[in-house]
């Protein structure tokens, strides 16, 4: 029973990894700025889901608050570029001014 | 035994969280525009991070750890939401997609209607206003004043 879980926490880890390594190639050759911040999120979430993984492995709970704190925190950068992204593309001349009112 | 079985659900969770985030890194490799690597992304998000949680309180079988998870859930399905949101409305308002790809487009007609309406309101109001309003939702408000008047 024990190798089993052993595989299965070890082949965990190379996914992560993987995903982990996927996310910086996106942000390293993503095109435009919303692909970086998509990959970064994914990035964080790959981090929250390591540290989870890595409690499950060695049978402690010490980085619940670091989970929290990335769980809440990690949105505010996404948010922030995405408003800079649509302000700057909604300022060339041949668009008009006004944003329209949808949220 | 009852502990080895429990042990193993909690590795067969971590597996499977790690699973979708592996989709979601596939996806943000493979798929072509920024709107369809948001939806790769936006898997793993909550339903990894809760199979880790679940794995969690499996493995510690304890009600302090299982209160102490609870927020991180909560947190994380309170912003991620609001993130990829954000940042597909950015994708959208840019032009950042493939439009042949779209099977339906319902935002587009909406955005035209409401620009159309709105430029008409901001008409109306210029006649009384000679400067326009630097935020749209006060122009509005201002011109259905003006109209009402």
């Amino acid at each position: 029973m024990s190798w089993i879980t052993l595989a299965l926490l070890i082949s965990a880890g190379a996914g992560l990894t993987a995903t982990a390594v996927a996310a910086i190639i996106r942000i390293v050759r993503g095109p435009t700025i919303l692909d970086r911040m998509v990959a970064s999120d994914v990035l964080l979430t790959t981090l929250m889901l390591a540290v989870g993984a890595d409690m499950v492995a060695r049978g402690h709970t010490d980085t619940i608050p670091l989970m929290t704190v990335i769980a809440a925190t990690a949105t505010l950068a996404t948010i922030v570029v995405a408003r800079f992204v649509k302000r700057r593309a909604s300022s060339p001349p041949q668009e008009p001014v006004k944003e329209t009112g949808h949220v | 035994m009852f502990d080895a079985l429990l042990d193993l659900a909690a590795a067969v969770c971590v597996f499977l969280a790690a699973v979708l985030s592996v989709a979601a890194g596939v996806g943000l490799i493979r798929f072509p525009d920024a709107l369809s690597r948001l939806h790769a992304a936006t898997k793993p998000q909550i339903f990894g991070l809760l199979l880790t949680i679940t794995a969690i309180a499996l493995e510690q079988r304890s009600v302090a750890t299982l209160l102490a998870l609870v927020p991180v859930f909560v947190f994380q399905s309170l912003t991620a939401p609001v993130a990829a949101h954000m940042v597909g409305r950015a994708a959208y308002r840019t032009g950042q997609l493939s439009t042949e790809w779209l099977v339906v487009d319902e935002l587009g007609p909406a955005i035209a209607r409401s620009e159309q309406s709105c430029g008409r309101d901001a008409e109306l109001g210029s006649e009384h206003q000679s400067e326009p309003l630097p935020d749209e939702r006060d122009g509005h408000s201002e011109a259905t004043d003006d109209t009402g008047r």
